[in-house]
């Protein structure tokens, strides 16, 4: 009786052992974020949480300084300009890109990328405005160079001072997306073995040569950014495959599925906090 | 006769070792390109990789298929490494989560 009793405790043990692991491999977006959120704020706790979106400006009080002097006359201001221009400019047959989006391309910055549930896939703004063009009869054009640069940075202006609004629609292949931009952010890749994390979870505020790694959190709500040391604008698309040649490995192409469910992972568990872009960047 | 057994020793030792052929840098070339197409499937060659085939592709292109064949075995076995990262890192990224 006794033994019979142990073997049924021991039986309940595993599968209560076995629930609680198959809980932890749920995806929990939710949970993730205030997990993710709070391992930044209380690794900085003299920051506040806004303060995250301006990336290494905002780890010591120096950098701030120097980004206060920046943003008197921010490097970035002639990819605005250029931006606006583009963006007012009709195509041929006389639509602009205005005509693609709701509310006009207006302030929606912070809603970018979403999942579309008739497409069952990520649209990351990138997308959407080369879609914009091919859909108007132009041609699209390079993910990582300065016109959409240009244009996302006039994009992200009008937007900024807005939280950071990323949705999950209640669909399986919307979860599925998040949790693989998930796995993407912590897999090691390339020959030096590096994750996003290893730079920007477990190392923000460190040197690595010259440069000082930002934090993960709110690392997109600057995009695009001007960055001094490519001495000139780079898109989201840009910094993912410049990330990936950094750690010796061969960047996937620009929008991949990969980098798309990544940029709705890390816009996710950066939700609440301001658009800043377009940025600067040491 | 220990005279010529001297001799034809001599000989053999002094006589320059085989060079690779074309041949031995083909099939050294291709078990690289092999395991860099199966990195590929997984969505993780390594820039080293990809220069290391194109220096063997060079150097069998003049003729030196010793260097060929040595950049397309040093492709090789950087290949099967990011084959192993990108296998092993199907549940070890976990260990890096946030929790």
């Amino acid at each position: 009786m006794i033994r019979l009793a142990s073997l049924a405790l021991a039986l309940a043990a595993i599968s209560i052992a076995a629930l609680s692991a198959r809980a932890a491999d749920k995806p929990d977006p939710v949970g993730d974020a205030k997990t993710f959120q709070k391992f930044f704020t209380d690794k900085f706790p003299k920051l506040k949480p806004e303060d995250f979106v301006n990336g290494p400006y905002s780890m010591n009080e120096d950098l701030h300084r120097q980004w206060e002097e920046k943003e008197q006359f921010p490097p970035y201001e002639f990819a605005l300009e250029a931006g606006k221009e583009m963006f007012s400019k009709p195509f041929k047959n006389g639509k602009t890109y205005a005509d693609c989006f709701p509310n006009g391309g207006i302030g929606i910055r912070q809603d970018y990328p979403y999942f579309d549930e008739k497409e069952g896939k990520v649209i990351t703004l990138e997308l959407a405005l080369n879609r914009c063009r091919e859909a108007n009869g132009e041609a699209p054009i390079s993910y990582v160079r300065d016109d959409m640069a240009s244009l996302t940075a006039y994009m992200a202006y009008t937007s900024r001072g807005k939280p950071m609004s990323i949705k999950i629609p209640n669909d399986p292949r919307a979860l599925e997306a998040y949790q693989k931009g998930k796995e993407y952010f912590y897999t090691r890749r390339g020959q030096l073995n590096f994750s996003c994390a290893t730079c920007h979870v477990q190392s923000p505020g460190e040197r690595i040569r010259a440069e000082i790694l930002a934090p993960a959190l709110g690392i997109l709500n600057a995009m695009p950014i001007y960055r001094s040391e490519w001495s000139g604008m780079g898109t989201t698309s840009r910094r993912f495959t410049t990330c990936n040649s950094q750690i010796r490995g061969v960047p996937l192409e620009p929008q991949s599925e990969e980098y798309r469910d990544l940029e709705y992972y890390l816009s996710y568990v950066s939700n609440g906090l301001p658009i800043s872009g377009p940025g600067a960047r040491p | 006769m220990r005279a010529l057994l001297f001799f034809a020793l001599l000989i053999a030792s002094s006589a320059p070792a085989l060079a690779a052929s074309e041949d031995d840098f083909k099939t050294a070339y291709a078990a690289a390109e092999t395991a860099e197409k199966e990195a590929g499937r997984l969505r993780n060659q390594w820039t080293t990789t990809e220069a290391a085939l194109a220096g063997a592709k060079k150097a069998a292109a003049n003729g030196d298929f010793d260097k060929a064949i040595a950049s397309s075995k040093e492709a090789e076995a950087l290949a099967k490494a990011s084959i192993f990262q990108a296998t092993s890192e199907k549940e070890r990224w976990k260990d890096m989560e946030i929790r």
